[in-house]
Parts: structure tokens; sequence; C-alpha cells
């Protein structure tokens, strides 16, 4: 009885573990690229074919999940794998050997670390997109929030991103440019986790994306605030220099920051660069 | 007559070895890679920036008290999974083991919507003036959440082990059930009870997930070591390394005690029979 007890036990524990474990690892897999070479294709058609893998910033997951859509159908015979997670951390993985052949950044810093390391051409980058601040705030906008000073006012409740991570470089700059010193509940890592506090209610406002609170729907209303042109993100993208698809991987930039690409980028609330 | 000599054992099977040791080497071998990442000149400054001591401190804090709440709560909880038999009780034990196989994002996301601003019990903790959301409360309560299950499951298995035998004498010899508890049944148990409590404390310290959803991360408020070392890695990937190996001294001296007070509760139980 007591041996089957501890036996529930240990299986418990083994199972927590491995599940702790697998919920950890989790993140930034699934980069797999299939090997979709179809021999049948390639016969007759000229045009591109195979697959490449698309490394993106998170903020890019509408759009280039759309995109990539768009690629394949105006291109049979491609297969575009995306993988989207934070521009540090891509460009973590790239360095690492992850099989990326095209990375899309969600600023100039992080493209900057790969030509230096010379992972890619320096002449490559071409920016594709805009994006600047904007308040968030949760439905009915219970603080009743206007403008940006209004944000540093002490009984609002107001969730922004760290320093250390792109949108909360840009809040640096905008506070730097307004005055305005913000005294925020908490500093998140990411868009996501800053979305999330204001989503649910736990903070009055947010400082995110103009993208991010179109892609948000109606969980948040957005305020924008005239302060946000200070600190304008440029979003790079390149081609990988090691790609063995450099053709493909050419053909989807161009197809990036062609007319298609451009306008789902707008629809989805990126400025023209 | 069987021989007073026991029979040589066979030993273990050469393969059993080696799949051991690829085992432990798979366990082994990422934590050396650390070691070899980490930048020693830099050590010492890396880790005891103000941001790092911050964050250190408050995980032991936030910890220690979680440990000693797991503890009030735990123990009770034990000695009636242990010692009762009530109809539903097998079904409850799964739901009070159950933060044990959650992953802790989804703890958070619980957690968010019962003491949360607009959860469950928040509103009542509104009115009464007591905000939880992004206050050090919100992350011990986080650790407690998760680290509960280690302390109840350790020490119901030892009360199952220990058995009713003791505790049946002393109640035949007049004591009350309080006295029984307090000088016959938690003594046998001891042991067990510290590894528990050690284990819980090692749990509560590498809390994530759950802190990240529910409590936000604020430096010395609630940016605890391991989401401190989730953001450093955003732009000072040596600070995260040196704060990683701090995180892994800590937890192998933890898992150290865990084993010394495991160790002497066999000899206890070995003794008593």
């Amino acid at each position: 009885m007591t041996t089957r007890t501890s036996a529930i036990a240990a299986t418990l524990l083994t199972a927590a573990v491995a599940f702790t474990l697998a919920a950890c690892s989790s993140s930034g897999s699934g980069t797999e690229t299939p090997a979709a070479e179809t021999p049948s294709a390639t016969a007759t058609a000229p045009a591109l074919e195979g697959s490449i893998t698309v490394f993106a910033a998170a903020s890019l997951k509408g759009t280039f999940t759309e995109l990539a859509d768009e690629f394949e159908a105006a291109n049979p015979g491609t297969t575009i794998e995306l993988n989207f997670a934070g521009s540090s951390d891509l460009v973590t993985q790239i360095t690492e050997g992850a099989p990326a052949d095209v990375f899309a950044s969600a600023d100039e810093k992080n493209m900057a670390k790969l030509t230096d390391a010379g992972l890619i051409d320096a002449a490559a980058p071409v920016d594709f997109a805009t994006n600047v601040l904007e308040i968030a705030v949760p439905p009915t906008n219970p603080a009743g929030i206007a403008s940006f000073a209004d944000l540093a006012k002490p009984e609002v409740k107001t969730v922004i991103c760290a320093a250390q991570v792109p949108c909360g470089a840009a809040t640096v700059t905008v506070e730097q440019a307004t005055g305005v010193t913000l005294t925020p509940v908490s500093e998140e890592s990411s868009v996501t986790d800053v979305l999330g506090k204001v989503t649910s209610g736990e903070a009055d406002a947010g400082l995110v994306y103009v993208t991010d609170v179109i892609a948000a729907g109606d969980a948040v209303e957005g305020i924008e605030f005239p302060e946000s042109g200070e600190a304008v993100n440029t979003y790079p993208i390149a081609p990988i220099t090691a790609s063995k698809s450099a053709k493909l991987a050419q053909a989807f930039v161009d197809f990036v920051t062609g007319s298609v690409g451009q306008g789902v980028l707008a629809d989805a609330g990126f400025g023209k660069r | 007559m069987p021989s007073r000599r026991r029979p040589a054992y066979a030993g273990v099977p050469g393969w059993v070895v080696v799949v051991a040791v690829v085992g432990a080497a798979f366990v082994v071998l990422p934590l050396v890679a650390m070691v070899t990442r980490v930048n020693w000149a830099e050590f010492v400054p890396l880790i005891t920036s103000e941001s790092s001591v911050d964050a250190l401190w408050l995980s032991l804090r936030t910890s220690l008290t979680a440990t000693a709440l797991c503890v009030l709560l735990g123990v009770p909880m034990a000695v009636v999974l242990a010692r009762t038999d009530f109809w539903g009780q097998k079904i409850l034990r799964s739901l009070v083991l159950l933060p044990l196989v959650l992953p802790p994002v989804v703890g958070g996301i619980a957690l968010l919507y019962t003491f949360g601003r607009r959860g469950l019990l928040g509103q009542s903790f509104e009115a009464l003036g007591v905000t939880i959301a992004f206050s050090t409360t919100a992350v011990v309560l986080a650790q407690t959440f998760v680290a509960l299950p280690f302390l109840v499951l350790s020490l119901e298995g030892a009360l199952r082990t220990v058995g009713t035998r003791y505790e049946a004498v002393g109640a035949t010899l007049g004591a009350r059930p309080t006295t029984v508890l307090r000088r016959i049944t938690l003594p046998l148990v001891l042991p067990a009870l510290v590894s528990g409590a050690v284990l819980s404390f090692a749990r509560a310290l590498g809390e994530f997930g759950a802190t990240l959803t529910f409590a936000g991360s604020l430096q010395g408020v609630t940016r605890t070591l391991p989401l401190e070392i989730y953001l450093q890695r955003e732009t000072d990937p040596d600070a995260a390394v040196a704060l990683s190996l701090v995180l892994v001294v800590v937890a192998v001296i933890v898992v150290a005690v865990a084993h010394q007070a495991g160790e002497s509760n066999g000899f206890r139980r070995r003794a008593s029979s």
C-alpha cells in the first residue's frame, strides 16, 4: 500500500519535472526545415522552388503568416517556414547555428549584431516597415487616460517594457524627449506581457506598439499620442549570407518590400519605411 | 540448509551502466557548458550589480516566506490526506497535486483570475484596500501555489510509511489528538518535513512562469532572480550566465540539504522498525 503511494508520488514528481522542462524549452523550437524538395517539380518549372525558413520578430507574426501564405500561393512549389520570437532571441538562435534563410528584425540594433558577426552581408538589410508606440488601455478606459503625461500620475497603474527590450528602449526615448518620468508598476520583458496585463484589467494602461493595439482587437483601446513620433522603430529584413536557397530568400525579401508586402503591413498598422 | 553467505551479487548489467552514464551526461553536460561560458573576469561585478543583488535578495525573501506558508498550510493538508478517510479524498488529492503537472503560466493565469483586480477574490480584497497585483505578495502567492504540492506529497508519503502504531499507543494513554500530533506524529516525520520544505523552497526559488504572468516584473518588488536572468539575457548575456550560475549553486546546496534530510529519514525509519 505504502510502496504503491510512493511509487505514484515518484511518477508524479518525474512527470512534473519533465513537464516543467518541456514548458521551459518549448519557446523557440519548432523550426525544423522539412526537406520539401519535390523531385517531380524540378523538370518543367524554371521558377522558384524549395523551402526556406524565415526568422521574424514576434510583432510580425500576423503579417508574415499572411505574407508567407500569399508568397506560397504566388509561387507554387515553394514552402516558407516561419519562426517567431523576440528579435534578440532570434539573433542568439542564428548565431548558435539555427537554420535560417531570412531574418526580419524589430529594430536595427539586433540586425547590426548579425552584420557585425558577418552572418549577414553589411549592405543587405532593407528597412521595410516602421512602428510607433501607442497607449493601450482596457475597454472603457477606467482610469481616464488621455495623454502620455497621464501615465505618470501616481494613481495610474502603468505597465511598460523594460529598457533592455526594443519597446522599452523606445519608451525611454519618449520619456527623455517629453521630460515625463513614468513610475511603472511593472517593467515587462515583452510586448505580449504588457498587453496581457492590460487586457486582464490588472493595469490601467500599457505602452505597446500601434500594431499590437490593432492586433488585440476589442480587448484593448488604443490612445495615440503625438510624442510617439520621438521614437520610431525601424524594421530591417535581410537574407542570411550562408543560406542554401539564396535565390528564394532574396525573392521573399523582395516580396515583403514590394507592393503586396507593403499593403499587408500597412493594413496591420505598420508605417511606411 | 541455505548457505549463511549471501549469494554473490551478479552486479549491474553493463548496458545499464552505459545508459545511466548517458543519462547523467545529459543532465551534467548543459551545466558544464554553462560554466564554460561564464566571464570570470567580470563575474563578481556582474553578480554584485544593484539589480542582481536586488533580485537575489527578493528571491530569497519571497522563497522563504512561500516555504513558511507551505509548511503552515501543507502540514495540515498532509495529515488530513494521510490520516482520514472520506468520500472524494482521491479526487481532492489529485486536485491538490495539480500544480505539479500544470505549466506554471497556467497557474499564473488561474491566480490572476482569483486574486487579480477583477478576479474572484480580488474585488473583495480591493474593497478592503488590499491590492495584490504587482506586489511582492503576488510573488509569494505564485511561489506558494507551485511549491505547496511538493511539501504535501513528501509529508503524506512519510506519514503513511510510519503508520499509526505509536499514535494509537499515545491515544490509549490518554493523549489528546493535538498532543499526539505535536509529540508523536510530527517528530516521527520531521526529516520528511524538512526535506519537503527544502524541495518547496527550491521550487519557489526557480518559479518563473506564474510570477511573470501574475505578479509582473519590477526591480526590488517583483523581479525575482529567474525574471532578472530572463531580462538580462536580452542585452547582457554575460550577466545572465553569471546569475544563472548563482541560481545553480543555490539549487545544488538546496538539493544537498534535502538529500541529507532524506538520508537521516531513512536511518530513522530503519532504526524504528
